[in-house]
């Protein structure tokens, strides 16, 4: 069992301070928005309606909703397989993200990417991807982006606990730092990298952002679980970035509650269930935010009722949708591979592309 | 709504799984997250939990059964609902074998539509099946021997390992004189004579009939026998006919034009014989005598292993050029086995030559329904007494005529060769 | 129109390339203060400073990957790689980010970077050095390959690759960096997918892309003057996309094909082109087609045998006359 530190770093900011009514639903909405989309997910990938991986973020909804919560116009976000969360964060709607999963052409990424690859470039939403770690050296190709154009932005790159140990991740810190980037990398700290814990994979001395001293890169480790906590800590690393062009690394601690994907059988012999009921009943997200808001009176017990209600129907209308979205056709496999042929571009007539026969 | 709980799929492998136990029994409440069986999958045993609430109605499947995925377990019933009249059959995966099923089902129909009749005639397999025997040659080798209707069985390759290059196909067909190859058609010997052994002993070579071999076999057995065939030949003056070939050739090679052979001369010749000899363009009904309104002229082609004989349509109506073009075109046809059945069938009459192979003279067997057939000599340098009685170098082909008996009397048979003895030896009253 | 290097052409285009688009940032080991470890960038940092050349730590994963993630915003990264042999460290992020999100997302964004530097054996820097990836990378749908083998093409395909908005990987020669080539002075770009016949002949197509084109054109001189056969050499400058057509068209008139490369043969770029040539022009083929490529081995370090350990024009002559 993983054990919750103390964590140094700057005092507290004051920007949770800036929300209103509306706003704080509108969070609590997006969590338990998450909550049942992954459920619904869930029961119809085992319905056989899905291939492949589905990685869900069930647990660890404030981490996203919290930091994502905090970006404007010039703010970007990148991540890893585990993409749900955030992209429903960003503003991507049920219906296309259940579709992608349904492999229909109506999908975010007309069914070519399926659940590790949602993407939605113009939310500034740059997906999703399969590669332990891969996306590292991007987050640090978009902070680099945006300081080119002089865009006082920054780009937010999530990772797991589990990809930290990738080489490219250090190249990214390395680079992040020398070139003085706008980036906030994310370790989403669920305390398990598939089925191995932190303390059989990672090297470390007190935390795992602690790493970050050898790069000199700013760096902090908190619980993940109170969406106002997110906030407030996070934001300290978005203004060093858009301000400063300084990167910051920081580990959320958080839980999953269902394997590291799916198919992992031993989502319940790595860890106990009285682990995984702790989590459930004294450190659930959702819950804890709930009951921060009825204390703040911002909305009843029956609100919230209404809101998960709402989820689930929403989860549901986007099963319908999927369902009853057409498949890509076979000629769609040739298509999006390049921009030059998709656009019909001078470039595009001279010479073969494809080398099917 | 009642709820029909199926065999999940557990893992992106599985596709049974094994109800090792229920946890909840009929009639026990289930609520969101209760976890209902413990189900053994490829990979491990995993708990499967419930996505809805209601009472557990009904148990399909028993403690310990195998069951694929997305068959029906179990029945969740909700407040005051009752059990549906009729069962639904469990198929959560059929969305997906839908999908699958389609390219199937597309694929049988196109191979619905496949075969075509295939023409008697027609060789089924390629010339290297039948014989045993595969020859060497480059792909464009092929292409052009085909295209100029070059044997390659004969030819010496100058390519490594003896492969005949195109280079090859172009010297042989230079050194021949005329361009259009002839059909074999001997008279056929009444029993096989007895072959003496070799001086060597090798071993024999059992060559597999093909369809055409077949085919030929079969028809000019009975053509032999009951065709009452009897022979007429005529030696005839091919100077004319060499001097006007030259001429022609010579005018169109500066044209840009296709050059004539010797053979077009004579399918010509033919053509307008059998327009004016309309007896002898005729078949034996059994009770009647077809006079035929048109010559449909077939020329013999030799092909890989076998022969066909392509029909020139209306060969009375067409000119010198015409029928040098067609031949041309319907001989490669021939020999690429492209020729369809409208192209060698319904000839009334046909020309066989094998000059070009050397022979002074020989009578082919007739191709039944018809009643004659012209066999072709090569052209021969000889001694022949002119109208001055002096002996001086001549040329001349002899032509046999091979004619049916029933339809073809003696009379009408020299008729025949007169008129295309008279026909070639002023070509120009072809022009008439 | 002036004489000069292949390096000189590089430069050329990537300083014009620059002056017209502010998002096209060169990025890699050594190219800015140290004018570039082959001098292709030599007086460029001067001229445009630290945020158009930019030096990079030895760390080809991150700086590829920042490449990519740059370019998906709109900027136009040219990554130098000092030899493509590094490119192997950052192969995940070419492959599986440069050649894939833009599928994976459906088609909403691209990947508009170029990544070029030297792929060539020849240089005795031993086997870790010395690879030629085209083949790797022309197999994924998503990359283009270019691999121009004079300074004229390698002026007017940088220019276009820079321009093009898919990921360009582009391999230059070390043994070709110095040679001299006529260039115009003036501006002109060269599409992909364009091959050129850099000899015509008759009897029988050379076919090659980068240095082997140098050898093949030797090749086809000794074998008009020694041989009397009429060689056409034909260039395809681009590998993916691939100018099939006048591969077939030159294969169509000659009837012979020999395809040279200087990588090795299994799946090499020969195996491709010769099944192309087989399926499409079988019936004008008077002759299997041959194919010369690097002997199957890592290349070898001693200068003597490294150089029979690739094509040269001997070698090609050799294999013209064996197949006819």
């Amino acid at each position: 069992m993983h054990t919750v530190l103390q964590s140094p770093g700057e005092s507290r900011s004051t920007i949770n301070e800036q929300l209103t009514k509306a706003d704080k639903i509108r969070l609590l909405r997006d969590m338990y928005r998450i909550r049942r989309f992954e459920q619904t997910s869930l029961k119809y990938y085992n319905l056989g309606r899905m291939g492949g991986f589905l990685h869900l973020y069930s647990g660890q909804e404030a981490v996203a909703v919290g930091t994502i919560s905090l970006l404007g116009e010039n703010d970007h976000v990148i991540t890893a397989y585990r993409d749900h969360g955030h992209a429903l964060a960003a503003g991507m709607s049920m219906n296309e993200c259940m579709a992608e999963l349904f492999g229909k052409a109506t999908g975010c990424s007309k069914g070519k990417g399926g659940s590790m690859h949602f993407f939605a470039p113009d939310k500034r939403y740059w997906g999703g991807h399969g590669i332990v770690g891969g996306q590292t050296p991007l987050g640090a190709g978009i902070a680099y982006a945006l300081k080119y154009k002089h865009i006082p932005g920054c780009c937010l790159c999530y990772l797991g606990d589990g990809a930290i140990n990738q080489g490219a991740f250090h190249e990214s810190l390395n680079l992040a730092a020398l070139f003085q980037l706008p980036v906030v990398y994310i370790i989403e700290n669920n305390g398990y990298s598939m089925g191995t814990s932190q303390k059989r994979s990672s090297a470390y001395k007190g935390s795992l952002a602690e790493r970050a001293e050898a790069y000199n890169i700013a760096w902090d480790v908190f619980i993940g679980e109170d969406l106002y906590e997110v906030r407030n800590r996070t934001n300290i690393a978005v203004e060093r970035a858009r301000k400063a062009q300084q990167p910051t690394l920081l580990e959320i601690q958080t839980y999953r509650y269902y394997g590291h994907s799916v198919a992992d059988a031993n989502a319940k012999k790595y860890r106990t269930s009285e682990e995984i009921d702790d989590y459930k009943n004294n450190h659930d997200p959702l819950q804890i935010f709930g009951k921060a808001l009825l204390n703040e009176e911002v909305l009843t017990q029956a609100d919230i009722q209404e809101i998960d209600k709402a989820a689930k129907e929403e989860a549901n209308a986007a099963v319908a949708f999927a369902e009853e979205s057409p498949l890509p056709q076979e000629s769609d496999i040739l298509t999006d591979v390049y921009w030059e042929v998709d656009n019909q571009t001078e470039a595009a007539k001279h010479g073969s592309y494809f080398f099917n026969s | 709504m009642p709820i029909t709980i199926e065999m999940p799929k557990l893992s992106d492998t599985m596709t049974e799984g094994t109800l090792l136990r229920w946890v909840k029994k009929v009639g026990d409440t289930v609520a969101v997250g209760d976890v209902l069986a413990e189900v053994e999958t490829d990979k491990a045993t995993m708990e499967m939990e419930a996505f809805d609430e209601g009472t557990l109605s009904e148990v399909y499947v028993g403690d310990g059964q195998t069951v694929q995925v997305g068959q029906k377990l179990a029945l969740l019933l909700g407040d005051g609902e009752a059990k549906p009249a009729e069962s639904k059959s469990g198929s959560p995966v059929s969305k997906q074998s839908d999908v699958q099923k389609k390219p199937d089902t597309e694929k049988k129909a196109s191979q619905t539509k496949q075969p075509e009749p295939v023409p008697a005639s027609q060789p089924l397999k390629p010339a290297e099946a039948e014989s045993g025997v595969r020859v060497k040659a480059s792909p464009l080798a092929r292409k052009v021997a085909a295209e100029l209707g070059v044997q390659l069985q004969t030819l010496p390759g100058s390519g490594p390992g003896g492969r005949i290059v195109r280079d090859d196909v172009l010297s042989a067909h230079e050194n021949r004189s005329q361009t259009v190859p002839q059909a074999p058609k001997p008279a056929a010997p009444a029993t096989p004579a007895a072959i003496p052994p070799l001086a060597v002993s090798q071993e024999d070579i059992k060559i597999q009939l093909g369809g055409m071999r077949r085919t030929i076999a079969a028809r000019l057995l009975e053509a032999k026998t009951t065709i009452p065939h009897f022979y007429l030949q005529a030696d005839v003056d091919a100077e004319p006919l060499v001097q006007l070939r030259q001429q022609l050739n010579t005018a169109n090679e500066a044209a840009g034009l296709p050059k004539f052979t010797v053979n077009d001369f004579i399918l010509k010749a033919t053509a307008v014989t059998a327009a004016h000899v309309p007896k002898a363009n005729a078949s034996f009904a059994g009770d009647t005598i077809v006079q035929y309104g048109s010559v449909q002229l077939a020329c013999a082609v030799a092909i890989d292993d076998g022969l066909v004989t392509p029909v020139i349509r209306d060969a009375q109506a067409k000119s010198l050029s015409q029928i040098s073009a067609e031949i041309k075109d319907l001989a490669a046809k021939a020999r690429s086995k492209k020729l369809k059945p409208e192209q060698y069938q319904g000839g009334t009459l046909t020309v066989s030559n094998l000059g070009s192979y050397g022979v002074d003279q020989f009578f082919a067997i007739i191709n039944p329904p018809q009643s004659l057939i012209l066999s072709v000599g090569a052209i021969l340098k000889k001694p022949v007494v002119n109208a001055a009685g002096a002996i001086v170098p001549g040329q001349r082909i002899v032509f046999g005529l091979s004619c049916d008996h029933r339809v073809v009397d003696g009379a009408i048979g020299a008729q025949f060769l007169a008129e295309l003895k008279r026909l070639l030896e002023t070509p120009a009253l072809m022009l008439v | 129109m002036a004489l000069i290097t292949y390096r000189e052409a590089l430069r050329t285009a990537l300083d014009e390339e620059i002056l017209r688009d502010e998002n096209v940032v060169v990025i890699g080991e050594e190219v800015a203060q140290y004018n570039g470890a082959y001098k292709v960038t030599e007086g460029l940092w001067a001229a445009h400073g630290d945020t158009r050349l930019v030096d990079t730590p030895i760390s080809e994963a991150g700086f590829v990957g920042m490449g990519i993630g740059a370019a998906m915003l709109g900027l136009r990264p040219v990554i130098e790689l000092m030899f493509w042999s590094f490119a192997y460290v950052a192969f995940d992020q070419i492959v599986n980010n440069a050649g894939c999100v833009r599928y994976m997302s459906g088609g909403l964004l691209n990947v508009p970077i170029v990544i070029r530097g030297p792929a060539n054996g020849g240089t005795n820097v031993g086997a870790t050095h010395s690879h030629t990836p085209e083949n790797l990378l022309a197999n994924m749908p998503g990359l283009k390959v270019v691999a121009p083998a004079t300074a004229y093409d390698a002026k007017g395909l940088l220019k276009t690759s820079i321009r093009d908005n898919d990921p360009v990987m582009f391999m230059e020669n070390t043994l070709l960096y110095g040679e001299k080539w006529e260039v115009p002075d003036n501006e002109y770009l060269i599409p992909l997918g364009q091959a050129d016949i850099k000899r015509p002949g008759s009897d029988v197509s050379l076919i090659a892309h980068g240095r082997a084109v140098l050898t093949c054109l030797k090749a086809a001189e000794l074998l008009a003057a020694e041989h009397d056969i009429d060689a056409e050499v034909v260039d395809l400058r681009s590998i993916r996309p691939l100018d099939e057509e006048t591969v077939l068209n030159s294969v169509r008139k000659t009837h012979r094909a020999v395809v040279v490369e200087e990588g090795k043969p299994f799946c090499g770029i020969g195996a491709q082109l010769a099944s192309t040539i087989q399926e499409r022009a079988f019936d004008d083929l008077d002759a299997p087609i041959g194919r010369v490529a690097a002997l199957d081995a890592p290349a070898i370090y001693s200068p003597p045998l490294e150089k029979r350990q690739l094509p040269d024009p001997q070698r090609v002559i050799e294999k013209v006359l064996r197949l006819s």
